[in-house]
């Protein structure tokens, strides 16, 4: 069954690397619905935050294809019961309409909605959470008149995680190997087989 | 300047010397052992090549007539050395005419190191003159690529390139230096290898537990089959391969990319696998108990119907690729590694065994293809000459000591089922890809990878054609090309097709070609055509005697098929005698 999975991905600051990821998804047509590039919690490091809807098996696959480039440390996918996520979203309407005609306390408390700026010709409203209480925001102001609306990516903490540092550290120990493998033919590795 | 070029290897931080961007990457091609680059030179190249000419004594530049062709040629050096090819070709169109060169070495895990010239920094993205965005045109076809704008970033850069081109699954690196780059002076403080990147793991971890369960696997089985690819000759790992075959007794049969690997003729090599590969190994697939297959990725010309490949089968799968691991067939037994590591682990649990009933049974099975299709394709009794027939009188004179280069279609998938091979690396072939007109330039750059060996390009007549303008490299640089051209004056393979499978409608496959060996005496090189059996072998041994390039066109059967075959859709199981 297709369902929504949240792929987190640990990656070096370099240019043409957001191209480098999408295209392992448009290749196979398949459509991010939301994509956040940000600092991660380790120096240097950056994580994007990718939302597809697919099956298990395909998620799997792509997170193969997303690490095998060379400037990606590590890519983990998580359904949502593993993940705690937000999205934020941005709402302007007139100061007006909102004045006279909505109780802006009740929007307020009920939608945890508070407001950015409020100006004479408009105000904007901020709220941050899952889809469906932005959305709700969104179709009670929709009738008054909404000027914009902008709902950013999504960005995911994944509850099992203990953070990359240690992770990292791995990474950049030189020899990733951890036990001595014996082998009688790798001392004569360069030489060219011949019969 | 010579005297000032000897210098350079001293400098160091402390003692920097100002060089210019393109000195660095000529020092960085001599760090790294490079002999020979394959390159078209043009005007955002330009300081590169200027400071190549104080480097010719170093390093040999061929002049292609193409920049494709200089690719493909960097892919046949590539392919018959085991080393990583190097390619130079200037920006907009050298540099797209890179591409399809690049997406068959990206495809056929081949190392090469492109180098594109660019416009100066400042006119990026300003539809400069001969600017493209060579980068983004080719992210998906490179392991890896990067734009150099400072010439400080080059000896690292360059370090980097190599190491990704050449390590883990090998493949294609491009680095587009913008011309101010390789004009800017800078302080050299010398070269360093580079030998690890964080974010890059080229060698998987080898968990010992899986190989622990895939010998105990291999020792219960009744009826295991070995299926092996490219990756046993990138990891220079045959002999570890046959010393684990040889041990455990069991049958192997290679993909055209693993072709060479392990000699045709020794016993447990049972043959061909895939679409138009042998009898036994692509029925047997879907009788074996273990199947293992050792560095190769389930091509669908090798597994025909996916979800009727090896159902009743265990599945050990050795990759070092670990999105290779389950992306077609789902493995039981996942080895992750380096197969010149974890072959001999293997080796050293598994037990002697001889599955001596079992290798027969693929001996049976080569009888009944002996019969119905080998018999007719090598020792025609009467008609036109056969494809088979005229790869078959080349084992003879060649002992199979020869490196076979050869194009895509029919006579690819002939040279490939019968052509006899005693060395590693002696099959240079465009697999994944397909890429007609590979084989000419390939076989170019083959010679100049392995000089002291006979390189035979065998080449279809719509092949030969895509890419023939190669013959005035080959005229210049002096290289000795043995070109073998099997004519069925069709695009045979498509032909065999719209026979097979649309009716005999026979839609724009009919070709024709110039006199070839008019053409190629225009060049200066020697040829001949021949279309009676009685003149083969005479023909072949006065190519093959030719201490320079030499063209000998074979005018086989207009419409004979390359069978055995697996119809598109079917299963291995259902391969087709005739």
């Amino acid at each position: 069954m297709k369902q929504e999975y949240t792929i987190t991905v640990y990656t070096e600051n370099q240019v043409g690397l957001l191209n480098r990821i999408a295209i392992i998804f448009s290749r196979r047509k398949i459509n991010i619905e939301s994509l956040n590039v940000s600092p991660s919690e380790a120096e240097g490091i950056h994580r994007f935050t990718i939302v597809i809807s697919e099956f298990e098996e395909v998620v799997r696959k792509l997170c193969r294809q997303i690490e095998r480039q060379v400037e990606v440390l590590k890519a983990y996918f998580n359904t949502g019961d593993e993940i705690v996520w937000q999205e934020l979203a941005l709402y302007k309407v007139p100061t007006d309409e909102v004045a006279e005609k909505l109780q802006v306390e009740r929007l307020l408390r009920e939608f945890g909605a508070r407001a950015v700026v409020i100006r004479k010709d408009y105000t904007i409203f901020e709220t941050t959470g899952h889809r469906e209480e932005t959305d709700k925001l969104l179709a009670v102001l929709a009738p008054y008149g909404l000027i914009e609306f902008v709902r950013s990516a999504r960005v995911a903490i994944i509850k099992a995680s203990n953070g990359f540092h240690e992770k990292l550290k791995e990474f950049e120990a030189v020899e990733p190997a951890s036990e001595l493998i014996e082998n009688e033919f790798l001392n004569k590795q360069a030489e060219v087989f011949s019969m | 300047m010579q005297a000032e070029l000897k210098n350079l290897s001293s400098a160091t931080p402390e003692q920097p010397i100002e060089i210019s961007g393109s000195q660095a990457v000529l020092e960085a091609f001599i760090a790294e052992g490079v002999d020979t680059i394959f390159g078209y030179p043009g005007g955002a190249i330009m300081p590169i090549y200027d400071a190549l000419y104080d480097y010719h004594d170093k390093l040999k530049h061929i002049l292609v007539r193409h920049e494709q062709g200089g690719i493909h040629a960097g892919q046949g050096y590539a392919r018959s050395s085991g080393r990583t090819g190097v390619v130079f070709a200037t920006s907009g169109p050298g540099a797209t005419n890179l591409v399809t060169g690049l997406a068959d070495a990206q495809i056929d895990s081949t190392p090469l190191v492109c180098i594109t010239g660019q416009v100066f920094a400042h006119l990026l993205g300003t539809d400069a003159f001969q600017e493209t965005d060579i980068i983004n045109i080719t992210t998906p076809v490179t392991k890896w690529n990067y734009q150099v704008t400072d010439a400080n970033e080059i000896p690292q850069v360059l370090a980097k390139a190599f190491f990704i081109a050449s390590t883990g699954r090998p493949g294609p690196v491009l680095i587009d230096i913008a011309k101010n780059a390789q004009l800017q002076k800078f302080n050299y403080t010398g070269y360093k290898k580079c030998d690890h990147i964080r974010s890059y793991r080229p060698k998987p971890i080898i968990r010992k537990s899986y190989i622990e369960q895939a010998a105990a696997l291999i020792n219960e089985a009744k009826k295991p089959f070995v299926i092996f690819g490219q990756g046993v000759i990138l990891g220079r790992a045959e002999a570890e391969f046959k010393a684990f075959i040889e041990k455990a007794g069991l049958p192997a049969a290679w993909t055209i990319l693993g072709l060479s690997a392990l000699p045709t003729d020794h016993p447990q090599n049972v043959g061909m696998l895939g679409m138009h590969g042998n009898y036994g190994p692509n029925v047997l697939t879907n009788d074996c108990d273990v199947l293992i297959a050792v560095g190769m990725r389930f091509d669908d010309r090798v597994t025909g119907r996916l979800d009727k490949y090896a159902k009743q089968a265990k599945l050990i799968h050795l990759d070092i690729d670990p999105a290779e691991i389950d992306k077609n067939v789902k493995s039981t037994v996942p080895v992750w590694g380096d197969c010149k590591e974890t072959l001999p682990m293997l080796t050293a649990l598994v037990d002697e065994k001889k599955h001596t009933e079992w290798l027969n049974t693929f001996h049976t099975y080569t009888k009944q293809e002996q019969e119905i299709v080998i018999d007719k394709e090598l020792h025609p009794a009467s008609g036109e000459i056969t494809m088979g027939e005229v790869v078959e009188a080349l084992n003879e004179l060649t002992g199979g000591n020869a490196i076979i280069v050869t194009d895509v279609g029919q006579h690819q998938m002939v040279a490939c089922r019968y052509a006899k091979f005693n060395e590693s690396k002696s099959n240079i072939t465009s697999g994944g890809l397909g890429t007609m007109g590979f084989a000419l330039p390939a076989a170019i750059g083959a010679k100049f990878g392995a000089p002291h060996r006979e390189v035979v390009a065998i080449i279809g007549d719509g092949g030969f054609q895509m890419t023939l303008q190669e013959l005035g490299t080959i005229m210049q640089a002096e290289v000795s090309v043995k070109m073998l051209i099997l004519n069925n004056r069709f695009l045979g393979m498509v032909r065999q097709w719209q026979q097979l499978f649309h009716d005999k409608r026979y839609s724009f496959v009919d070709i024709q070609s110039p006199d070839y060996v008019q053409l190629v005496k225009a060049y200066g090189i020697e040829g001949n055509s021949i279309d009676d059996r009685k003149n083969l072998k005479e023909a072949l041994q006065k190519m093959l005697d030719s201490k320079d390039s030499y063209l000998l066109e074979v005018m086989v059967g207009k419409e004979d098929n390359v069978f055995p075959m697996v119809p598109q859709g079917c299963s291995v199981s259902e391969i087709r005698l005739k």
